[in-house]
C-alpha cells in the first residue's frame, strides 16, 4: 500500500464513533489546559498515561494527539488575550497578539491564528504522512552504533542549541539520565542507583518527574512571584470574521509559517522556539505595515508564528514515529506511553502497527478541524476559563498531581520524590535551566544506553564502530559542530570585532 | 555574608549559583558512589551497567566545574528574577500545603488530605475565604477521585469519606440493579 492507501485505511480507523469521541475529548481537554496558565500538554499526558492500562493503543494515542495539538491552539488564546504565554512556543504570538488585543483588535487575532493554525497543522500532518515513510527508508539502514549517534545528535540540539545556555541546558539533561538509569539493568538485572531502597528498583515512574517538575515547580514557583504583578485579562474585542484586508495579509504568512515550522520540527532537534522566531523575523522584514509592529500589534506577526508553532509540533511527530527519537517533553512522554504498550517506536512501527499509525495520522486531520471550531465559535467559553482565580487553579493542579502521583503505587516516597523534584522544578525556574531535556534525558537516555552496549558488544568492545560508520561519524560531527560552533562563532567574532592592532604579535 | 572575595573580585561572586555547582558536584560524587556500588559479573565487564554511569558522572563533573567557573564571574540568573523579591509567606503556605498533605493521605485518606492541602494552598495564594475554598476542595477532591482515579484505573488510598461514598455509590448500584 502506498501513504495514501494508509491514510484512507487510517481514516476508517478514526471515523469509528468511539476514536472521534476520544478525538473530541482530547481536542477539548487541550484546548483547556492551553488556555489555564500552569498547565501543559506535557503534564497532562502524563497524568492521563494509567489510562493506557484500560484502552486500545488507539484510543490512547487518539486522545493524546488532540491534547498535544489542542495545547497549541488553546495556548495561542492565553497568549493574546493574557500576555503570559499558556506554552513556551507561543511566547512570540503574544508580541503582537496582546498588543493587538489591547487596540480592540483581538477578535482578528485570535481568528487568524486559529485558522493560521488550521492551516499549518494540516499542512503539517500532511508532511508527516508523506516525510514519514521517506524517513523510515533510511532508518532501515540505521544499525545500534548510528542510533546511538542520532540519539547523541538530539540530546546536544534538545539542551544545547536551543535555549540560552549550553551548560544548564546539559546539566538538565544530565539529571534526566541519572534519574532515568534509577532502577534494574535491563541487560544485567542488577539495581542501579537505588541507594538500598527497595522502592526505587521499579525506577522513577515519569509521571512523576513531569508531575514534580511542571506542576509542583510551576505552583512553587508561581506563589514565590506573587509580589511580580499579575497580567489583566484584555477584554475580547472585535469581530471575528476577518476583513478582506485581514485574510489578505494573513494567508501568506500561514504558508510561510508552515513552510518553516514543519522542516524544523521534522529535524532531529525539534523545538517550536526557533521556527515562531525565524518566522516572527521574516514577516516583520516582509511586511508593508512595520509601523504595526510593536505598536499596535500586526496580523502578520501573529499568523505566521501560529502556523510556525502548530507546524512544527507536527513535524516533531516524524521523528517520534519513525526512529522513536522524541524532541519535545510532550513527544518524550507520549514516547513512554508507547513503552507502556509494549511497542517499540522505530522504523518497523509504520508497518508492524498500521492501523495505530495512520488511525493517529489521520485522527490529526480530524482534530485540527474540530480544533478551529472548538476554538472560533466557542471562543467565548475559553476566555471564561481564563477568569478562574489563581488560588483555587493551583491548589487543583495540586490536587490532580496528588491523585496522579499517589494513584501510582499508593507510596508516599512516590510524594517525596515528587515535592523534592518539584523543589528542584523552582529552583530551575529561578535560575533558568530548561526542564525539558530533563524528561527527554530520563526517557531516552536509556534508549541511547541500549544502543551504545549493543553497538559496543557488537564491536566486541572496539570504541572506534561510532567513527568508523561513515553515517554516525556524520551524525557525531554534526553534534560536536551544534555544541561547539557557537562557541568557536562567537570566539571569531570578537576577534575580528576587536581588530588585528589589538593582538599584535599574532601571525 | 560578605567575604573579601566579594571586594576583591570586579563581578560579584554569586552565592546561590555557586551553591547550585557545589550541589551539582556533590550529585555527581552521589552518582559515583552509587556507581561503584553496582555488582558487576565478569561476563559483562567490557560494555556493562557501568560505563553509562561513567560517562554521566563525568558530564557532571565538568558541567559543575562551569557552572561554579560562571558562578565565580557573577552568575548567570536573569535580572527579571532577581529583582523579583521571593513571596517567602505564600511559599511557606503552599509547602505546609504539600506536607500536610504527604502526612495525612494515608491516616486520613486522599479527599481529607487534598482538602486540607487545597485551603492551605489558596491562603497562600491570598485567598481569604477558607470556608468556601474548603467547600471547593472537598467538590474537587471527590471529582478527582471519582472521575478520574476511577475512570483511570488508579487506586488512590481511601479513607473514611471514600469507603462511605463508594458504599453508598455501591448501594445506589446494588439497588437500581436490582
Amino acid at each position: 500500500m502506498d501513504t495514501l492507501g494508509y491514510l484512507a485505511h487510517g481514516f476508517a480507523v478514526a471515523f469509528t464513533p468511539t476514536n472521534l469521541l476520544w478525538c473530541l475529548l482530547g481536542t477539548t481537554l487541550g484546548t483547556a489546559i492551553g488556555v489555564l496558565p500552569g498547565l501543559g500538554p506535557a503534564l497532562t499526558i502524563a497524568l492521563l498515561l494509567p489510562i493506557t492500562y484500560q484502552v486500545a493503543p488507539e484510543a490512547s494515542f487518539i486522545l493524546f494527539a488532540g491534547i498535544y495539538y489542542g495545547a497549541m491552539y488553546g495556548g495561542s488564546t492565553t497568549s493574546i488575550l493574557l500576555n503570559t504565554p499558556g506554552e513556551s512556543a507561543t511566547i512570540v504570538t503574544a508580541l503582537e497578539g496582546n498588543r493587538m488585543a489591547r487596540s480592540g483588535r483581538g477578535g482578528a487575532a485570535l481568528a487568524t491564528s486559529a485558522i493560521g493554525s488550521f492551516v499549518a497543522g494540516t499542512l503539517g500532518t500532511l508532511g508527516v504522512a508523506f516525510l514519514a515513510p521517506i524517513v523510515v527508508k533510511f532508518a532501515l539502514a540505521f544499525g545500534p552504533a548510528e542510533y546511538f549517534s542520532l540519539m547523541v545528535l538530539a540530546f546536544i540540539t534538545v539542551s544545547a542549541v536551543l535555549g540560552s545556555s549550553s551548560v544548564r541546558g546539559l546539566t538538565s539533561l544530565f539529571a534526566g539520565f541519572v534519574i532515568g538509569m534509577i532502577g534494574v539493568d535491563l541487560q544485567t538485572g542488577q539495581p542501579r542507583f537505588t541507594f538500598g531502597m527497595g522502592e526505587l528498583l521499579d525506577g522513577v515512574d515519569v509521571i512523576v518527574v513531569a508531575v514534580g517538575l511542571f506542576a509542583v515547580g510551576e505552583t512553587l514557583y508561581m506563589a514565590s512571584r506573587r509580589y511580580a504583578g499579575r497580567d489583566e485579562i484584555v477584554p475580547l474585542k472585535g469581530s471575528l470574521y476577518m476583513t478582506a484586508a485581514e485574510w489578505a495579509r494573513s494567508w501568506k504568512p500561514w504558508l510561510r509559517g508552515a513552510a518553516i515550522g514543519f522542516p524544523i520540527g521534522a529535524m532531529p532537534a525539534g523545538g517550536a522556539e526557533i521556527p515562531t522566531f525565524l518566522s516572527y523575523a521574516i514577516e516583520k522584514k516582509l511586511s508593508k505595515h512595520k509601523e504595526e509592529f510593536g505598536t499596535v500589534g500586526a496580523i502578520e506577526g501573529v499568523a505566521g508564528p501560529e502556523a510556525a508553532n502548530n507546524a512544527s509540533a507536527a513535524g516533531v511527530l516524524v521523528p517520534m514515529l519513525t526512529l522513536g527519537l522524541p524532541t519535545s517533553a510532550t513527544a518524550a512522554i507520549m514516547l513512554s506511553a508507547f513503552q507502556s504498550y509494549g511497542i517499540n517506536p522505530g522504523p518497523l512501527l509504520l508497518t508492524t502497527q498500521a492501523n495505530l499509525v495512520w488511525g493517529l495520522i489521520a485522527s490529526l486531520f480530524i482534530a485540527n478541524v474540530i480544533l478551529v471550531i472548538l476554538n472560533l465559535p466557542l471562543i467565548g467559553l475559553w476566555v471564561r476559563l481564563l477568569k478562574i482565580p489563581a488560588p483555587q487553579l493551583y491548589a487543583g493542579i495540586l490536587v490532580f498531581a496528588t491523585v496522579g502521583t499517589y494513584g501510582i503505587s499508593q507510596s508516599p516516597i512516590d510524594l517525596v520524590i515528587l515535592y523534592l523534584l518539584g523543589a528542584a522544578g523552582f529552583l530551575m525556574r529561578r535560575f533558568d535551566f530548561p526542564t525539558a531535556p530533563v524528561i527527554i534525558g530520563m526517557i531516552l537516555g536509556p534508549l541511547a544506553e541500549t544502543q551504545f552496549r549493543r553497538a559496543m558488544t557488537i564491536a566486541n568492545g572496539d570504541w572506534t564502530v561510532f567513527y568508523r560508520h561513515p553515517l554516525s561519524l556524520t551524525l557525531l560531527t554534526l553534534a560536536f559542530i551544534g555544541l561547539a560552533g557557537p562557541h568557536i562563532w562567537a570566539y571569531v567574532e570578537r576577534r575580528r570585532l576587536r581588530g588585528p592592532e589589538h593582538v599584535p604579535g599574532d601571525a | 555574608m560578605s567575604t573579601s572575595d566579594q571586594q576583591a573580585s570586579p563581578p560579584r561572586l554569586a552565592i546561590p549559583e555557586l551553591l547550585i555547582g557545589v550541589g551539582l558536584l556533590a550529585c555527581a560524587g552521589a552518582v559515583a558512589w552509587q556507581t561503584l556500588a553496582i555488582p558487576v559479573s565478569p561476563l559483562y565487564s567490557k560494555v556493562g551497567p557501568k560505563i553509562f554511569p561513567y560517562i554521566t558522572m563525568a558530564g557532571m563533573v565538568i558541567l559543575s566545574l562551569l557552572l561554579i567557573l560562571a558562578a565565580v564571574r557573577g552568575g548567570w540568573q536573569p535580572e527579571e528574577e532577581k529583582e523579583t523579591p521571593t513571596d517567602r509567606k505564600a511559599m511557606g503556605f503552599v509547602v505546609a500545603g504539600l506536607v500536610a498533605n504527604l502526612l495525612l493521605i494515608q491516616p486520613l485518606g486522599f479527599t481529607v488530605a487534598s482538602v486540607i492541602m487545597f485551603v492551605l494552598v489558596c491562603f497562600g495564594f491570598g485567598s481569604r475565604h477558607p470556608l468556601r475554598d474548603a467547600l471547593l476542595g472537598l467538590v474537587l477532591a471527590l471529582a478527582a477521585y471519582f472521575g478520574f482515579a476511577r475512570a483511570l484505573g488508579v487506586n488512590i488510598g481511601a479513607g473514611l469519606i471514600e469507603n462511605q461514598l463508594n458504599a453508598l455509590v455501591n448501594a445506589v448500584f446494588g439497588i437500581g440493579r436490582g
